[in-house]
């Protein structure tokens, strides 16, 4: 009940900034190139052409996004309800169905096709995937921690975190307490970065700098939302 | 071939001559300075070659007023005009590190003699 009204008034106090293109594309590594003189380093994507399977509109929906699908899978192998969306929309299937977010879906039909070309050499992007999982994790990998000395007296307690808290005031530890925990596998979005170039012929994007998640992992990267606010 | 590969032909140079650990070199640098545009020559003997690719570089070292000068030159770097390969040195190492370590007539390279 707490989240609902909590997720509910964070929607209504303020308009959340949202994007207007978005793309999806696979990370294919990591390589350099050459700018004006300058070694850049550049995270390769490869962006298959996506085809609009599903409109979602803010009066059938409640919100506005654009479901979409990439690459090509064997009609045969999808289960009957997913033939039947494939089918109603009349678009070929695809490796899997992604819904992407949209300020306005205005000026979308389903079956459109978008490619590479939707971003073009220079703008900044803000880039959404899935960060590499680092399992159970300590404190010191986790939030940084500094840990314990390795000397002067610091027995078995290098890499522990400390004291949790005080004493029977409050006699509790509070709650959000950073301690050891699952660390990574959860979604990362990098803001601001650079589009280097976007290759038609090829459907590979370059960006500028690195992107979050292992290589063949699934990046969704749309146009900056919080662009104008660093220009300023 | 990994797929990055191709991405790096666009920045990969062929006029590259082929030299190697021990040969003398003369290194054309194009420097910027206030807007105008000169060239520097670094001359020095291979110490290494590194890595692979766009991504290999080159060190040569030079003896500078008896101080030893090493610069690194990654080998695609659009930044140097030319390379030239001023002698061809009989090594037995990749990396010639020991260099380092000698002045004088100790730290000379011997030629390589073609017969």
């Amino acid at each position: 009940m707490y989240q609902w009204i909590a997720r509910k008034g964070s929607i209504n106090s303020k308009e959340a900034a949202m994007a207007q293109t978005v793309i999806l594309g696979e990370k294919v590594g990591m390589t350099q190139k050459w700018v004006d003189d300058k070694v850049i380093p550049v995270t390769v994507l490869r962006v298959e052409p996506m085809r609009i399977v599903q409109i979602k509109t803010t009066e059938r929906d409640g919100y506005t996004a654009l479901q979409v699908t990439y690459g090509h899978r064997d009609a045969k192998k999808l289960n009957k309800p997913a033939a039947g969306h494939y089918d109603k929309a009349g678009v070929q299937p695809g490796k899997r169905l992604v819904e992407l977010r949209l300020d306005s879906v205005d000026g979308f039909e389903v079956g459109q096709e978008i490619t590479v070309e939707a971003l073009t050499a220079g703008s900044l992007v803000d880039v959404t995937a899935t960060s590499r999982g680092k399992g159970f994790a300590g404190v010191m990998k986790r939030h940084n921690f500094k840990g314990m000395s390795a000397s002067h007296g610091v027995h078995k307690t290098h890499r522990t975190p400390g004291s949790v808290g005080a004493c029977s005031f409050p006699g509790r530890v509070f709650k959000g307490k950073r301690m050891a925990g699952h660390m990574g596998n959860e979604q990362v979005t990098t803001l601001n970065l650079e589009v280097v170039d976007a290759d038609v012929e090829r459907n590979l994007l370059l960006i500028k700098g690195s992107v979050p998640g292992p290589n063949g992992g699934v990046v969704s990267v749309r146009n900056a939302v919080k662009a104008a606010v660093k220009g300023a | 071939m990994k797929t990055t590969d191709l991405i790096d032909q666009d920045s990969l140079r062929d006029d590259i001559p082929e030299f190697f650990p021990g040969d003398e070199l003369k290194v054309h640098v194009r420097v910027v300075e206030g807007g105008k545009e000169r060239v520097q020559v670094f001359q020095g003997n291979v110490l290494k070659r590194q890595g692979s690719g766009l991504h290999e570089t080159y060190t040569v070292r030079k003896l500078s007023y008896g101080v030893g000068v090493e610069r690194t030159f990654p080998i695609h770097a659009p930044t140097v005009q030319k390379i030239e390969v001023m002698k061809r040195g009989d090594v037995r190492r990749a990396k010639l590190y020991y260099l380092r370590d000698r002045i004088g007539k100790a730290a000379k390279v011997r030629e390589k003699r073609e017969f």
